[in-house]
């Protein structure tokens, strides 16, 4: 049993944060942990052989080679959030190495801590290398007391050799007064598998990110999940992209979102530029009160034999299914609360057990407090 | 145990039940025929209390309490189950946790339960996704022997199908109407809608009714309103019990 992960200075109240984000501060259910505090990394460790965890600045000191990763995927000239990165004296973050056919049973955890009202700005690098498989969750939160305002730059990389796969789960546990700008991208090589996956359900005054998967190995597949509330006073502006530039290469885009409030603009772009490629784009909101639910579905064939769909649909919970509920028993709000439990529900095939639990549980916490 | 006054029901702007009285005493299966839409699923519908049909005039009592205006879950929670023609498909929602929510746990139970519908394969699939119509009227009987409801609405059990299957859902409902007791100790009541009479090979029914245009015209023997009804259509029966 390793010991407890030390997160230093923080009250017992934001360590519950930092739980909510998926993070096991017993570290018992983890094979590794990676935790930043603002811009102090606290603890880098992996017990599973042949997966590297590493702080960025060792990384790039220890591996020349990895000046080939970093800003390859992500330009440094992207926007003014990869140009704030890439501009720090001292980049901050962690790196991932999955050495090839390594492969984690239990999941590695990164939690990002912003603790204090400032900009946390972090680089990650993730590689998993020829027929590995690595399972990440990456746990976002900011402490309870930061009210003024703070923001988190995230850039992350992630590339997936031939026969690789990779599943990040990412919860947010951010503030109302947070604005948080992830900029990720990944690129799999041949038969490599990424699954993405976000959750938000606690309320964050922005969240901005549209991250980017290039399918360039045949046979590779990208699955993109979102589930998410928004609640009054929060922006989200989310999506991701899909581009299929090799044969066989497959990806799904699907979202969940529920408005009580707050703005949802869900993005989504496949580009099918291969034949024998498919893609499918889903999103499905719901409004529960007042919010809006902006859906932007935008699929793109280049090619004769690429085959690409979306489904959009933006409405209410039928009255239907809550009557139908409340004839065998359940009050309108435990039908309600149900209906929405079950329409959060994306089951993702290939996710390990302990992450989808993660999910459910950031999903259940959401239903305790009444969505 | 059921005691229906004067009844008049509106959906939207339509009056659609008229002045409609029924009495069904406990221990009794009463079955309710009738051409399309003459008004009987509405009926069902009223009586569980859905929010689109508008009660306008008249009286519901079950076990000598008014519920003409209870919630949904209010009149579940008395004791009143409804098997549903076409019930809604909720993605996400696993029949098994929707059992498990009724039931109040009892995962074992549940299983035993559904093993005895041959449900069981379908726990953990959403309800009536991609559910055959033998499947969806399975799970609605699983549904109402996890609920045991005291008075149970059957909307045309038999529709959709197979032979080998209604003898399964006949003899359900047989069970959930107490036929497997003692015509003095039953205490559970029903109220099914028919339109073969298929499932009266299966259980015994003590009383029919016609209804027609919104009212119930015809009362009586409910095999030998069914045979009028086989050999003579609807119009004729009505005509001839009007008489």
């Amino acid at each position: 049993m390793p010991a407890g992960l030390n997160v230093p200075g923080i009250s017992g109240e934001d360590q519950e944060r930092i739980a909510q984000s998926g993070i096991d501060l017993s570290r018992a259910n983890r094979c590794g942990s990676y935790l930043q505090m603002d811009q102090d990394v606290v603890h880098a460790t992996c017990k599973e052989e042949g997966i590297e965890v590493l702080p960025y600045g060792v990384a790039v000191a220890r591996y020349a080679w990895l000046n080939d990763y970093a800003w390859n995927l992500v330009p440094r000239d992207k926007d003014e959030i990869t140009a704030y990165v890439a501009g720090q004296d001292r980049p901050v973050g962690y790196v991932i190495i999955a050495k090839k056919g390594s492969k984690n049973v239990l999941p590695l955890q990164a939690c990002l801590f912003l603790g204090r009202e400032t900009i946390q700005h972090v680089h990650n690098i993730v590689i998993a290398e020829e027929g590995a498989e690595l399972h990440l969750i990456s746990g976002c939160a900011s402490g309870s007391h930061v009210g003024l305002g703070g923001a988190h730059y995230g850039v992350s990389e992630f590339y997936l050799k031939d026969g690789a796969r990779i599943s990040f789960t990412m919860i947010h546990t951010w503030g109302e007064e947070i604005e948080v700008y992830p900029r990720s991208a990944a690129v799999l090589g041949r038969d490599a598998v990424f699954l993405s996956n976000y959750v938000c359900m606690k309320p964050v005054k922005k969240v901005q990110m549209y991250p980017a998967a290039h399918l360039t190995g045949e046979n590779s597949v990208a699955r993109f999940s979102s589930i998410v509330i928004g609640l009054p006073g929060s922006h989200l502006d989310l999506g991701s992209r899909a581009i299929l530039a090799a044969r066989g290469a497959s990806a799904e885009l699907v979202t969940r979102a529920i408005t009580k409030g707050g703005t949802i603009i869900s993005r989504g772009h496949i580009l099918g530029s291969a034949e024998g490629t498919r893609g499918h784009l889903e999103c499905k909101g719901l409004i529960l009160k007042d919010g809006r639910i902006y859906a932007i579905p935008e699929i793109e064939g280049t090619v004769v034999g690429t085959e690409l769909s979306h489904e959009a649909a933006v409405g209410r919970i039928a009255q239907e299914e809550i009557e139908y509920l409340m004839a065998r028993g359940l009050d309108e709000e435990t039908a309600t609360a149900t209906i929405i439990r079950g329409f959060l529900d994306v089951r993702i095939s290939g996710l390990p057990a302990a992450l989808q639990e993660q999910i459910d549980a950031s999903i259940d916490s959401a239903d305790r407090s009444g969505f | 145990m059921l005691e229906i006054r004067d009844l008049h029901v509106e959906i939207g702007e339509r009056e659609v039940l008229h002045d409609l009285s029924l009495s069904i005493g406990k221990g009794e299966t009463h079955v309710l025929m009738g051409p399309n839409g003459s008004g009987k699923s509405t009926l069902l519908m009223t009586i569980m209390g859905f929010s689109q049909y508008h009660v306008t005039h008249g009286e519901i009592h079950f076990d000598g309490e008014e519920i003409t205006h209870l919630p949904i879950h209010e009149r579940a929670r008395r004791g009143i189950g409804m098997m549903f023609q076409r019930p809604p498909t909720i993605s996400g929602l696993s029949l098994g946790k929707l059992l498990a929510a009724t039931a109040g746990g009892g995962d074992e139970m549940v299983l035993d339960l559904a093993r005895k519908v041959n449900m069981d394969r379908f726990l953990s699939r959403d309800i009536n996704k991609g559910f055959s119509g033998g499947e969806i009227k399975r799970s609605e009987m699983l549904q109402l022997m996890i609920q045991r409801p005291s008075f149970v609405m059957l909307d045309e059990p038999e529709s959709g199908v197979d032979l080998e299957n209604i003898s399964l859902i006949g003899h359900t409902i047989g069970q959930l109407l107490d036929k497997d007791v003692h015509i003095v100790n039953r205490k559970h009541c029903g109220l099914i809608i028919t339109h073969t009479g298929h499932i009266l090979d299966y259980l015994d029914a003590d009383r029919g009714h016609v209804m027609c245009d919104g009212e119930i015209k015809c009362h009586g023997n409910p095999r030998e309103i069914l045979k009028e009804i086989k050999t003579r259509g609807y119009r004729e029966c009505l005509e001839c019990r009007q008489d």
